[in-house]
């Protein structure tokens, strides 16, 4: 299973975590620390996995930020590094030629997302398509909340 | 988050703070901000709510502490729009994990969520449950979830989610979700048509097999026609296909299921899997997009492990290998990687070692590779692969290696190159060149027990000494040398420097001038090595030389009043045996021969922390030993008359030896520590009188009634090997099988093989032996002798002298534990074919579980005798490192195969398991026995071990009993079946002494 992902940026900043195995605060600082340290001083070409306390680690970089999943030893790791791949290519679709600012500004976004992808650490889904069509479906409802919100009568049920 | 503009703002002055203090300040400021919002706002606009708690997220992001809030967070939950409820959700399971207490309160809002009609909160709860749901979730959701999932109303979106949603519950209580006829259940919903939900199914098949495959066999054939489905690309929606694959992770999930089954016997079914395994060994091609080359590699890498668990016929292991020879020369370094690691699997199974071998120098190019994760896979192959025939090779590689490789590597290092040069050293003067080289590369990361081995062997090989003092003398003209250097060729130099007295630069006073020279260089526990070389060159000079006695007494007398007591001791002691003449000859003479004893380089080796799972230093330390290195000696030396005789006069001395250490030793005269440190570097000889066994070194229950070559060590002569047979299968693996299982293979070789049927009841066994003639001649002269442990009392029915041709005899035997030891039994067997003789000494699987009975308890029974046990000797806890990392379902799994039934629930801490199991012997009776284990999600190598019951010896043996399950996994095959262990190499030796470190009956078996 995935215990955790992980988005770091190249100056090591942290734009997304998710944690699928029980970690406490402390612990959670201190593998991020630690992580970040061995896979950002990584040089190019060599392979997208790292072992690390007993774990693997695969990641991949794009662009100016680093994707990661921790995994168990024994987990099938080029399996997991396209569950990367297929996360950013939703994410590139969802907001057209993704880049960092846009998941620094709608990190909920990327965090809705994920969890459409993985639950308890496994895929869930493996179709783009279904995956963007619960997304904007999700968008929608929230449209529609807000514009409920904005009616006249709403207002009036909420003063009353 | 369009309108959400305070928090676009708040990322954007974080993005602008200058440096950490700025962004710290910010956040501070912020933090305050939300605190009084909180405080102060009777009520808060949604929309407020909302703003701050994504704040409070960005800023735990950050790596900030959030300690307030998580009230506010949960309480969006039970918002009744959408918009707060999913804000709700999604910051809750992303700031709180499954121990935190506010989760508690959201329970019932979840379930309501889960029960209720709308479909979209149904996803949001099953989604925080899936994610961060721990025991409480578990026991009161399991089955609502459930029938979500098998629901026919509701829409594939729910009931992916509610799949994995019941994975994590299953996760963190496994009873929840084993109820009658799920896996009924399980077998229906693997005909889903929506691939979504099949994937989501199969992840959870997945955990439910490895916990329990017989259960869920239903479902074996069900993934082979998912693999077929997909392999066929028969009904797959373009939607599901990646770069052209039909959904890669469905593939390599039913694959991984598969591997929880020990064997396929439905002969139909296994064609078609075969077919499917073919198709995709023989159809994947390496393409020019990474994407789909991952892709369908993820899936050929499945299908490896799955053909090697299978064991399939030799024509498919062979296209497995020349794919994998193919994988470890590319230049990509995904495949090179996992071309590495799945050959160090395949190093499990049987008749494929010769073919990876003419990979030898490929995989060693990989050591040099600039990538670190690289490099390692390739360190462990070579480790696992080194033999007789390689070693030189390999072993010079690695030394090679250690000039070069980083620090985190070097310890490792240094310690495979030394066991590999122990154990399969072609001849003794390369082990000495080895060891030295090791030294002087990497002195820092040589431990003691490396050096301490070195000069055992070369004290018992009289052939080796002057060529090992001859290397001493080489290193000392070097200018920086490491201190361990000094240490081991001042002791070699002091013993046997004489020996190149005729050589330019090796008189005694050279010798001294130039060990002095690095006395002003060397820390304090190394002066007393120095000072006893002195004396020893001193006694070594016939006739005297009032020189160097006028040099050497300088030095003592200089020591005399130093503050180290160690060094003040010797230095006043030599100084007045060397003025004694004869008995100072006496006194000094030279040591005698090392009783033999187990490598504790092995045994180190057993509990290494290692941080790659696949580490075949394990694996290695269960193969069997070499028999080019051997003690010279290999008898006991109680056998023969002391070297020594101890002049009554420096008794005193020898009973005021210290150890070097600096602490002071009692060292009886009559029988010398088995400390090794004593052995070696006390400044006197002293040889046990026969018979004498320190027990010392042995634990609480000692060794009783274990013969004393059980000291000696189990390194294999050679030339006395009488079993000149090939040996079918790995002995230690098939022991260690048969340790959990009740019947099986024993042995086997050619001609015989000898398989065991046993049944248990309370402390008594009954065994049937099963000894077949498989051969078209008789065997004759057939032997079978039990050698029993001290707590078991043993017997077994006469076997016939002959066994005719192509026939099987059987022979009873009765055993009766008396009382707790995990001692082995050993079966002392022969026989001759013709001119052939063979003889085996094999262990018996009557071990400690065996005398076990499962035993499941409530809290209610539980607690009371937990608490009644109030610490050691009756409780015992430990901190194990070095344990294989488990998943805690597996390790469940583990616990209850050798009957130590795992209670869920017990342990408030999801990380913790508590087990009970009763024990029978006939001094304890039946005794109940308890154990928790506190596992350390951030590290799963190690965990904390305490174990309890009335009796403390029975505790002391459990405790160790169960560390060596933990620690000595046999590894290779996923599956904890141990039918399913793959095959391990051929071995033309007995099991290896290293399986076991402190199985005497193991080293029994190996001194053969």
């Amino acid at each position: 299973m995935i215990h955790f992902v992980l988005l770091v940026s190249r100056q090591g900043k942290v734009r997304l975590t998710k944690w699928y195995s029980p970690y406490t605060q402390k612990e959670r600082s201190k593998v991020i620390r630690e992580l970040s340290g061995v896979i950002l001083n990584r040089g190019p070409k060599l392979c997208n996995f790292v072992e690390w306390r007993g774990y693997k680690v695969v990641y991949k970089r794009y662009a100016s930020l680093y994707f990661c999943m921790c995994i168990d030893a024994e987990d099938n790791e080029l399996e997991v590094l396209e569950i990367i791949h297929h996360y950013v290519e939703i994410l590139d679709r969802y907001f057209g030629s993704v880049c960092e600012l846009d998941l620094i500004f709608h990190f909920h976004k990327a965090y809705y997302i994920l969890d459409e992808l993985l639950i308890a650490g496994e895929l869930q889904e493996s179709s783009k398509k279904t995956v963007a069509r619960i997304i904007s479906a999700q968008d929608q409802m929230v449209e529609a909340a807000k514009e409920e919100a904005g009616s006249i009568s709403y207002i009036i049920a909420q003063t009353t | 988050m369009t309108g959400m503009r305070g928090l676009s703002v708040f990322i954007s002055d974080i993005r602008n703070c200058q440096n950490k203090e700025a962004e710290r300040l910010r956040v501070d400021k912020e933090l305050g901000n939300i605190r009084t919002c909180f405080k102060n706002e009777k009520v808060l606009t949604p929309y407020k709510k909302k703003k701050y708690v994504w704040k409070m997220l960005y800023i735990h992001m950050l790596g900030y502490d959030v300690d307030f809030g998580h009230m506010e967070a949960v309480s969006l939950i039970s918002a009744p729009k959408y918009p707060e409820k999913q804000v709700g959700y999604i910051v809750t399971s992303c700031l709180l994990n499954e121990n935190h207490d506010f989760l508690k309160l959201a329970i019932n809002t979840v379930r309501n969520d889960i029960i209720g009609r709308n479909e979209t909160f149904q996803c949001l709860a099953l989604t925080l449950v899936g994610n961060i749901g721990g025991r409480d979730f578990a026991e009161s959701l399991a089955p609502d979830v459930q029938k979500l999932l098998i629901s026919s109303s509701c829409r594939p979106l729910v009931r992916k989610k509610a799949a994995l949603c019941l994975l994590r519950l299953f996760r963190k209580n496994p009873d929840a979700i084993n109820v009658d006829g799920w896996a009924d259940r399980m077998t229906q919903l693997l005909d889903e048509r929506d691939l979504g939900v099949l994937t989501s199914s199969t992840s959870l098949l997945v955990a439910l097999v490895s916990n329990n495959h017989e259960a869920y066999s239903s479902c074996l054939p069900k993934c082979v026609k998912i693999l077929e489905r997909l392999a066929r690309n028969q009904d797959v929606p373009q939607e599901y296909t990646y770069y052209g694959i039909p959904s890669p992770w469905l593939q390599v999930k039913a694959m991984r299921a598969l591997q929880y089954f020990p064997t396929i016997e439905d002969p139909s079914t296994r064609k078609s899997l075969f077919e499917v395994l073919q198709r995709i060994l023989m159809g994947t091609d390496v393409v020019k997009n990474v994407n789909k080359n991952n892709a369908s590699h993820a899936v050929l890498f499945e299908a490896l492990s799955l053909v090697i668990h299978l064991d399939a016929e030799k024509e498919m292991m062979s296209q497995c290998v020349a794919l994998l020879g193919k994988f470890i020369s590319v230049r990509e370094p995904n495949i090179r990687y996992l071309g590495l690691e799945n050959m160090t699997r395949m190093l499990m199974v049987t008749d494929v070692q010769d073919v990876i071998k003419k990979h030898q120098s490929q995989i060693i190019t990989s050591l040099k590779d600039p990538d670190i994760s690289i490099r390692r896979r390739a360190l462990d192959l070579l480790y696992g692969m080194c033999d007789v025939s390689n070693a030189k090779d390999i072993v010079e590689e690695l030394l090679q290696y250690l000039s070069t490789a980083e620090f985190s590597m070097r310890e490792e290092l240094s310690l495979k190159a030394a066991i590999l040069a122990e154990k399969f050293a072609p001849d003794l003067s390369w082990y000495v060149d080895v060891i030295l080289q090791l030294i002087d590369k990497a002195g820092d990361f040589v431990s003691d027990d490396i050096w301490f081995r070195v000069v055992q062997f070369v004290t018992n090989n009289e052939d080796l000494q002057p060529y090992a003092a001859s290397k001493a003398r080489e290193y000392l003209d070097k200018i920086a040398i490491h201190e361990t250097m000094v240490k081991v060729s001042a002791y070699i130099l002091g013993e046997y420097g004489h020996l190149l007295a005729r050589q330019p630069g090796c008189s005694a006073s050279e010798l001294f001038s130039i060990l002095h020279e690095k006395l002003p260089t060397v820390s304090t526990p190394t002066i007393p090595i120095l000072l006893s070389t002195y004396a020893k060159l001193l006694m070594h000079t016939q006739p005297r030389d009032p020189e160097l006695e006028k040099k050497v007494w300088a030095v003592f007398k200089k020591y005399e009043s130093c503050i180290d007591v160690e060094i003040q001791q010797r230095a006043v002691e030599y100084f007045e045996l060397s003025k004694k003449g004869a008995a100072f000859m006496d006194v000094l003479a030279e040591m005698p021969k090392f009783p033999e004893r187990q490598s504790s380089l092995i045994k180190k080796a057993e509990v290494v922390e290692d941080t790659a799972d696949q580490s075949a230093i394990k694996l290695r330390a269960q193969q069997q030993p070499s028999n080019a290195l051997v003690l010279a000696d290999p008898q006991p030396v109680s056998g023969a008359p002391p070297p020594l005789k101890i002049p009554s006069e420096p008794q005193s001395v020898a009973r005021t030896i210290s150890q070097p250490n600096g602490t002071s030793s009692n060292i009886d005269p009559q029988a010398p520590s088995p400390d090794l440190l004593s052995d070696l570097l006390g400044p006197l000889a002293i040889e046990a009188p026969p018979g004498v066994v320190s027990t010392e070194q042995h634990g609480p229950t000692g060794t009783e009634g274990v013969p004393d070559e059980v000291d000696g060590s189990a390194i294999v002569p050679v030339g006395e090997q009488t079993n000149n047979v090939e040996v079918i299968g790995n002995i230690a693996e098939r022991f260690h099988a048969l340790c959990l299982k009740d019947s099986g293979v024993l042995y086997e070789d050619p001609y015989i093989q000898i398989g065991i049927k046993a049944e248990w009841r309370g402390h008594h066994g009954r065994l049937v032996l099963f000894l077949g003639n498989k051969s078209t001649n008789p065997l004759t002269s057939v032997q079978a002798l039990i050698l029993p442990p001290a707590h078991l009392k043993l017997e077994l029915s006469p076997v016939p002298d002959t066994i005719p041709p192509r026939a099987q005899v059987q022979s009873p035997l009765e055993v009766m534990n008396i009382r707790p030891s995990r001692d082995v039994a050993v079966l002392d067997f022969s026989y001759k074919l013709g001119t052939i003789v063979v003889g085996a000494k094999l262990r018996i699987p009557a071990v400690l579980n065996k005398f076990l009975q499962p035993l499941q308890l409530t809290s209610e029974e539980f607690f009371p005798q937990w608490r009644a046990l109030s610490g050691p000797p009756l409780k015992l806890q430990e901190v194990v490192r070095g344990v294989r990392p488990l998943a805690l379902p597996e390790m469940a799994n583990l616990f209850n195969s050798f009957r130590v039934t795992i209670c869920p629930g017990l342990d408030p801490n999801p990380n913790n398991l508590v087990a009970s199991t009763t024990f029978y012997s006939e001094t304890t009776g039946a005794m109940l026995c308890l154990a928790r284990i506190e596992t350390d999600p951030a590290d799963r190598t190690q965990l904390r071990m305490t174990v309890g019951s009335g009796d403390p010896t029975l505790t002391f043996e459990l405790k160790e009993f169960i560390k060596e399950q933990l620690i000595a996994i046999p590894m290779g095959s996923r599956a904890l079946v141990p039918a399913a262990a793959a095959p391990p190499p051929p071995v033309a030796q007995p099991p290896s002494p290293a399986a076991l470190a402190d199985d005497p009956g193991a080293m029994l078996a190996g001194l053969l």
